[in-house]
């Protein structure tokens, strides 16, 4: 058989330009683990240590991706299972990991997850921490939550959707007397999103329970103080309110739909099901649901931000039109994303999320209806096809997490980084693309690609001052 | 002259400070972290015995991570043109893609093959787990093979294929017999021992089984070695073969940074073996020996006074005066501006205060460019080692197999018939140590740190917090995990693993590189912006208080 001669100048030299049916072989995945997720996601309760049961490799690898991602201090703790618990199961190994978490580092809550290890072992973390607890190893007032995380099932967002239901399970309740608050669940996005969407809420005029809530837990000051449960992140208190809202807002299906469907059924909360509020149709949809979930009118200030959003993008308009746009990411994001991007003329020709589900292809293909150029769409998909896709036919610019750079220097395509993990380079966590704020910035984003490339390409007799 | 080091502890007695570290845990913890936890005795007397490679107290918050870490990530990680599937649910192949800052050089290959940038996995599913995932396994070696056609695959079992069974030994072997390609297996599952540590020792027992001697190609070159336990983190491997290059040195095979499977293949074939790590690849040195009869030496190329010396232990072996010449010509070279770079810089460094808290060598061998800068190591520890690192090689008999160590299987090695050829014979060897040249030694870490100094191995974060806020160094060097809570109590943090995004540090370049970069962390005015103005002067606000 005769190989495609070896490119030594590119990264993904051994990337063919045909493409193999693959049943068993996942090649640069555009998905992780679920534990990640809930880890993520832990971390946005205040006073709360997340916990992995489970080896501690686990642990050490979340721990280092999320640190990698968010550049701050991710603090959880282990049960380290050894050979032994493999084979008994890690009872023990909780036991002593509660009582050693609350002596030493006196959390207020601990929330367990599993891994692969504990889940294929069939470790029950109710029963334990029902243990723990008539043990006297869980001091009065403190808590202890768990979720179930096993790794072979969905993607990192599963688990992180898990972790927040559990929040529901374990906090929600209702007094029967409504109070005048919604419930934001706002899927897994940045600390600074976060804190973008409260800051509309508050625009608004509403008040809010968010969670979870990493907003200055991962996005947190320099001052000299390491504190390890920094003062963000949704409170107990805040979280058991949540059965007294009027209603609840979650933002991307597959983040969010599980836990608020859970407290709907549990408090009979009733909730809408938004996309992400990434770009100005989906922003405009988290605002009018706000207003009409509470019956407030939509300040002035709000409609500058959306008139100026909407300036750049009809000023702009020119450099946008067909473009085509390669992209990998989570369902949800990649969802708004696309939204976006078609709302702009501009065209996303190649989606790939790492997570699977087929309802996710359906929607990418309805929002991309009456697109100039074929579009392929992949759940459940890796980076190696995608980038095998781009090879057939070439995008003009490409968005996704950290790990497209190999693809972006490869065939000379400019990446806008986006998503999860972002490990060489900062500004996620302070500056969000949610909302018309956040709009600003991704256009901004785009451009300076676009125009760079430009720059970078045109001739020295079209080289513009002006753009 | 007043010890610098006593000036220091004396702020805060290391017993004092053990004591009120030991108070807040509970009984147990106390009593088995206050084997972990030791205060280094001054030289003559005996040397203490270290609590290590023990399990980690389960909630304590360690920096280690798993065997599987230790096989795919450390040791095979860096091997370019082999195919690595990971056996197992995405999460493990995902967080060791790239993460560990392996550079690699596939130029030197005829072949150009390098997969370092792909992360291959089976992405096992609910149905496999339930099912077992042989059949899935099977499937992706055979994609990989029709895909990319590597010279070799191998396969990484992580947590749950131990458990549901799968055997992923006897699959690479149908394999390999199928696609007459090397492939091989490796049960690193990430419960298996107490740490990374494991899955080194299972790393080396598969690439000594399945891949050392398989090419009994001679290279060209009179002084022909091989270099254990360097992984090209940020390049240091690049600066170490520049240095032997020039020396006249052939560097058959490094394990495993810059790697290709085809250096390991003959890597019998060289004369000398010399270790880096001693954690990660002792066990391959030690096989190779008795298998081959290579002599191996321990050495260090982390410090310019290391380098040299071990530059100059390599000269000595081959007892070559022509050899020993080049040596000495390219120290005289390389020195110069090694001290012309250390004299600019020392002054600001003496004096200053360090702390190593990283993996199975690191933190020993850092201590060498420390020293040079003039700055003091006051407390250190591993994050998986032995207590041979710690106490060195001579407390090995005395060590007891526990558990957990005796689930790594240990290969029983024996002289090849037909290979085995002892570069020394044993009166070149005994004449040799009458000169004072040490084989297989290592005198670990306790050796070389003064008295006084703090000792802790597995330190957990709540024991890494005390530390700081108690002796406040200048600097601190762990792992990623560590580095932003460090930080944020405004003391910089160096990453001995990845080294933050710098390097090489090894050779005498690497040196110079890292006298710069010390410097730039502990002597930065960025960290003095910590305070506010208006924080600085509180009183003033008073004074000028605005009245409406
Ligand atoms: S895939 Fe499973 S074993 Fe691997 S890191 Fe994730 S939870 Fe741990
Ligand atoms: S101890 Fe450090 S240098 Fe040695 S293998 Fe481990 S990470 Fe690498």
């Amino acid at each position: 058989m005769k190989m495609e001669a070896i490119d030594k100048s590119k990264l993904l030299r051994h990337t063919p330009n045909e493409i193999k049916e693959r049943s068993a072989l996942t090649i640069n995945p555009a998905k992780t683990c679920q534990p990640i997720g809930a880890m993520y996601a832990a971390l946005g309760i205040r006073g709360c240590l997340p916990h992995s049961h489970g080896s501690q490799g686990c642990c050490a690898y979340h721990r280092s991706a999320l640190t990698r991602h968010y550049k701050e201090p991710v603090m959880a703790a282990t049960s380290s299972f050894t050979e032994g618990s493999s084979v008994f199961g890690g009872q023990a190994n909780l036991l002593q990991a509660i009582d050693n978490i609350f002596t030493i580092y006196n959390p207020d809550l601990i929330a367990v997850h599993t891994t692969c290890l504990s889940e294929t072992i069939g470790d029950d973390i109710p029963q334990i921490v029902n243990k723990a607890a008539a043990e006297g190893k869980i001091p009065k007032g403190k808590r202890v939550i768990h979720t179930n995380t096993p790794s072979y099932v969905g993607s990192h967002v599963t688990g992180f959707a898990n972790m927040v239901k559990s929040m529901v399970d374990y906090f929600s309740t209702s007094t029967g007397k409504r109070k005048q608050q919604i419930n934001i669940i706002p899927g897994w996005v940045e600390p600074s999103d976060m804190e973008e969407i409260k800051r509309l809420t508050g625009l608004m005029g509403i008040k809010s329970v968010m969670f979870p809530d990493t907003s200055k837990v991962l996005n947190g000051p320099l001052n000299g103080k390491f504190i390890m449960f920094p003062d963000g992140g949704v409170t107990v208190e805040e979280l058991e309110s949540t059965g007294d809202s009027i209603g609840t807002i979650a933002m991307g299906l597959w983040a969010s739909e599980a836990a608020a469907k859970a407290l709907d059924t549990k408090c009979k909360v009733p909730y809408a099901i938004l996309d992400l509020p990434i770009g100005l149709k989906a922003t405009d949809r988290f605002i009018d649901a706000m207003r009409i979930m509470t019956g407030v009118s939509v300040p002035e200030a709000i409609e500058i931000e959306r008139g100026q959003m909407l300036d750049i993008i009809t000023d702009m308009h020119q450099y946008f039109y067909n473009k085509r746009v390669g992209l990998v990411g989570d369902p949800d994001q990649l969802i708004a994303l696309s939204e976006f991007l078609v709302s702009i003329d501009m065209w996303p020709v190649y989606v790939v999320t790492g997570t699977p589900g087929k309802a996710f292809e359906k929607r990418i293909m309805e929002i991309t209806a009456g697109s100039p150029y074929e579009v392929k769409v992949k759940a459940a998909g890796d980076m190696f096809l995608f980038h095998q896709w781009i090879k057939e036919e070439p995008v003009d610019l490409l968005i996704g997490n950290t790990y497209l750079k190999y693809i972006s220097r490869d065939e000379d395509i400019p990446l806008i980084r986006h998503g999860f993990p972002i490990l060489d380079r900062v500004g996620h966590s302070y500056f969000p693309t949610v909302g018309y704020k956040g709009g600003i910035r991704l256009l901004e984003k785009i451009l300076t690609a676009i125009l760079d490339r430009e720059d970078r390409d045109s001739e020295i007799t079209n080289f513009e001052l002006v753009m | 002259m007043p010890d610098p080091v006593k000036e220091y502890m004396d702020v805060l007695d290391p017993e004092e400070f053990k004591k009120e570290v030991l108070s807040k845990y509970p009984t147990k913890v106390a009593r088995k972290r206050a084997k972990q936890i030791l205060i280094n005795r001054p030289e003559g007397e005996p040397v203490q015995e270290i609590g290590a490679n023990v399990r980690t107290i389960p909630g304590i918050i360690t920096q280690r991570g798993c065997t599987y870490a230790g096989c795919k990530g450390v040791v095979l990680g860096p091997t370019r043109d082999i195919v690595n599937i990971t056996h197992g649910p995405i999460g493990c192949g995902f967080y060791s893609w790239l993460t560990r800052r392996n550079q690699t050089d596939p130029s030197t290959t005829e072949d150009g093959h390098n997969f370092m940038n792909y992360c291959f996995s089976t992405d096992m599913q609910d149905e496999n787990i339930v099912f077992g995932g042989e059949k899935k396994l099977r499937q992706a070696i055979q994609e990989a093979y029709d895909i990319f056609h590597p010279k070799a695959i191998a396969v990484f079992s992580t947590c749950p294929v131990g458990l549901i069974g799968d055997d992923v030994h006897a699959v690479t072997r149908e394999m390999k017999e199928k696609l007459g390609i090397n492939i091989f297996g490796f049960s690193c599952e990430g419960y298996k021992g107490v740490s990374q540590s494991a899955g080194h020792h299972i790393a080396n027992n598969g690439i000594f089984t399945h891949v050392i001697g398989t090419d009994d190609t001679v290279k060209k070159g009179k002084y022909k070695v091989n270099l254990l336990g360097e992984y090209n983190i940020g390049g240091d491997a690049f600066e170490i073969e520049r240095l032997f290059e020039k020396s006249g040195i052939t560097m058959v095979s490094t394990f495993s940074g810059n790697s290709s499977i085809d250096f390991f293949a003959n890597a019998h074939t060289a004369d000398l073996n010399m270790i880096m790590c001693h954690r990660s690849i002792n066990y391959v040195a030690e096989m190779m020996e008795k298998k081959y009869g290579i002599p191996w030496i321990k050495v260090n190329f982390i410090g310019a006074k290391s380098t040299a010396k071990s530059l100059r232990k390599i000269a000595q072996y081959y007892e070559d005066e022509e050899l020993i010449a080049r040596v000495e010509e390219v120290i005289a070279e390389e020195m110069p501006e090694v001290e012309r770079v250390l004299e600019q810089i020392r002054p600001r460094t003496q004096g200053k205060v360090a702390m190593l808290f990283v993996g199975g060598s690191r933190a020993h061998h850092y201590q060498e460019l420390f020293k040079e800068m003039g700055m003091i190591p006051i407390a250190a520890g591993y994050e998986f080692a032995h207590r041979d690192d710690y106490e060195g090689r001579k407390v090995l008999p005395d060590i007891k197999v526990d558990a957990d160590s005796r689930n790594i299987e240990e290969l029983e090695v024996h002289p090849d018939p037909v290979k085995y050829n002892p570069r020394k014979s044993p009166e070149e060897m005994e004449g040799l140590k009458k000169k004072g040249f040490e084989f297989k030694d290592y005198e670990g870490m306790m050796a070389e740190m003064p008295g006084g100094t703090l000792i802790i191995d597995d330190i957990s974060q709540y024991e890494t917090e005390k530390l700081i806020e108690k002796y406040k160094p200048a600097i601190f060097c762990a792992g990623i995990k560590e580095k932003f809570a460090i930080q944020k109590k405004g003391i910089p943090m160096k990453q001995l693993h990845s080294y933050d995004s710098g390097g090489p540090y090894a050779g005498f370049k690497g040196a110079i590189n890292f006298y710069h970069e010390i410097d730039r962390m502990v002597n930065s005015k960025v960290w003095s912006y910590i305070k506010p103005p208006w924080k600085k002067n509180p009183e003033l606000s008073a004074r000028y208080a605005f009245v409406a």
